[in-house]
């Protein structure tokens, strides 16, 4: 089967608008989460990671009307339109439009946008139309894992040669909806996150966009997307399996697929919500794959959990990881504080960094894994 | 192109009060019942015996009674079973079980969102409820679309056959909207009695007792 490659990519966060202002916030270690207090979101302060409106609003009013779309339309619609200037390649009859996206414009249900706002294919059909796709977008909606799911359906269908390249976005916005709905679960931190950390206690929430273009033609920067997989825990739907079932049933299978055996795995950018038993259960799975000596980060210090978006996110950083040879910081790691062993990155540093491992897990009983690899000329 | 040859083996379908099991009606009830009212009756008169059935969304039980039948006229080992894909799709993601969670958190002063409602407001849910009752652990993936999809469900099954991370698919569609529902499922093999093409997909969607 054919190679398939990720080239362009663009995030949009708090930490910036583009791929190398996130990287270079990333780089000195600044978070993009703080305290809030926003009681039509919750009742209480609360830590999370938002993207301020009015910098938003300003720079998409280049592209388009700011008072028609949503937050989250807005998001998704900056993102594509920087990852499409940057591509080798435009929309063609063979180009995919995927997003990917666990709640979609869910605010619709209470805000000032029609309730119709908040069917997924209707946000699929705004980013269509805004860039005249010519194919009817797939959207993904797989909770947490939905953003690195993303690209592996890309690959995997040009792969099979039903499309040549494919656009991917993937975004989700913090929510009074999801705020406290994971609030109720008593899952969220009082304080910004500490994944794999003693101290950790819960998730942050986080608010962001990211794209990406996936194509068969290999460019000078391109990263191959050599293996991925996707299995489910058959255990529980809210809690993560304690034996790490699903999350090491694809990282295998990923592995595999890519021709690679543990020690050829250079970094992994793991989920690491900071919740007990999600990064326990990592823990386990890494272990199981003898990925234990492995360097390690989460990204949900910068970022919070951004949701749908995290899975494409976090890979586009661990993209650029490769591209710069630099190991990121896991933000918010002080003492380990799970019961198998992981190396989780504490200072930045360099080193050859030939291979990424991105993992997601979700809700469902759902965990995704894809291996990136730079590409050899 | 994937221009290998996949077969659909079994489908199942379950709507207007009536189940339909490879295009064969099994269960006919009164089409006016709720959602609700027939998933019950369903699970009471076929002596499904799961108790976690009763806490689950109405997606949640649609997918869980579709595959139930599904599985149970499959001819498939569980062996393979268990490492079979799942790929659903529908439009309405979980608007339905949504709205319920957005109800409770809308009046401030009447503020009760529950954990037991929440972890229902993601399409996918229903993945994770079949893949535990039946121990299935391959590939998951969940599409929303404006319509039922042909096209998306056949590129999806055959790519996850032909790069072999998966040698069953269960592939299918299930919503559910205020009083509208609807399921179809059906499992592309390697082998199998009807050829796995868009036209037999899109026939035996738009008609339950259709025979390719």
């Amino acid at each position: 089967m054919r190679q398939v490659f990720l080239t362009a990519n663009n995030i949009i966060s708090p930490l910036g608008l583009t791929s190398d202002q996130n990287i270079a916030e990333v780089a000195r270690e600044k978070s993009g989460i703080s305290q809030h207090t926003d009681s039509k979101i919750l009742p209480v302060p609360f830590c999370a990671s938002i993207i301020n409106n009015e910098v938003l609003d300003t720079a998409f009013a280049e592209i388009g009307n700011a008072t028609q779309y949503t937050k989250l339309e807005k998001m998704m619609l900056l993102s594509l339109r920087d990852t499409m200037e940057q591509a080798n390649f435009s929309i063609s009859e063979k180009t995919a439009l995927i997003v990917a996206t666990t709640k979609g414009n869910i605010d619709a249900l209470g805000n000032d946008f029609p309730s119709e706002r908040a069917y997924l294919p209707v946000l699929g059909e705004v980013v269509q139309t805004f860039f005249g796709f010519k194919n009817e977008p797939i959207v993904v909606s797989n909770a947490c894992v939905s953003g690195l799911l993303a690209i592996a359906i890309a690959k995997r269908l040009i792969q099979n040669e039903f499309y040549e390249n494919a656009f991917i976005v993937a975004g989700d916005i913090v929510s009074k909806f999801t705020l406290s709905g994971f609030n109720a679960f008593q899952a969220i931190s009082d304080t910004p996150c500490r994944p794999y950390s003693k101290n950790r206690n819960g998730i942050t929430i986080g608010e962001a966009a990211a794209s990406a273009a996936i194509t068969s033609q290999k460019t000078i920067d391109a990263i191959e997307i050599a293996g991925d997989g996707s299995s489910n825990d058959a255990n529980h739907i809210s809690g993560p399996s304690r034996t790490g079932e699903g999350l090491y049933n694809c990282v295998q299978s990923a592995m595999r697929e890519a021709q690679m055996i543990s020690e050829d795995i250079d970094l992994i950018s793991a989920h690491g919500t900071a919740t007990l038993y999600n990064d326990e259960m990592e823990a386990i799975a890494f272990n199981r794959s003898k990925l234990e000596e492995t360097p390690l980060h989460s990204l949900k210090g910068y970022y919070g959990h951004t949701l749908g978006a995290s899975g494409l996110l976090e890979a586009i950083v661990g993209v650029h990881a490769m591209k710069n040879n630099t190991y990121y910081t896991s933000l918010g790691m002080d003492e380990l504080g799970v019961s198998k062993p992981l190396q989780v990155i504490t200072q930045v540093g360099s080193g050859n960094i030939r291979t990424c491992l991105k993992t997601a897990s979700g809700f469902g009983g759902c965990n995704t894994a894809v291996v990136f690899k730079k590409s050899e000329d | 192109m994937s221009n290998k040859n996949y077969y659909i083996s079994t489908y199942c379908s379950l709507q207007n009060g009536a189940l339909f099991v490879n295009g064969k009606a099994t269960l006919e009830m009164d089409r006016s019942l709720p959602f609700i009212v027939l998933a019950k009756t369903i699970y009471k008169e076929t002596g499904i015996n799961y108790p976690k059935f009763f806490k689950m969304d109405n997606l949640s039980k649609l997918a869980f009674l579709t595959a139930e039948f599904l599985l149970e006229h499959s001819a498939l080992s569980e062996k393979d079973v268990q490492k079979m894909g799942i790929v659903l799709s529908n439009k309405s993601a979980s608007l339905d079980t949504d709205r319920k969670h957005q109800e409770s958190i809308s009046d401030d002063k009447n503020y009760y969102p529950s954990p037991a409602t929440f972890v229902y407001t993601l399409p996918n849910i229903g993945i994770g409820e079949i893949s535990i009752r039946h121990q299935i652990k391959g590939e998951n993936a969940f599409f929303v679309f404006n319509t039922f999809n042909a096209k998306g469900l056949f590129q999806y099954a055959a790519s996850l056959l032909a790069s072999k991370k998966s040698n069953h698919v269960l592939c299918g569609w299930v919503d559910v909207d205020k009083e509208e529902y609807k399921s179809y499922f059906y499992i592309v093999s390697k082998e199998g009695m009807y050829p796995h093409t868009e036209e037999v997909i899109n026939q035996l969607y738009i008609n339950n007792e259709w025979k390719p």
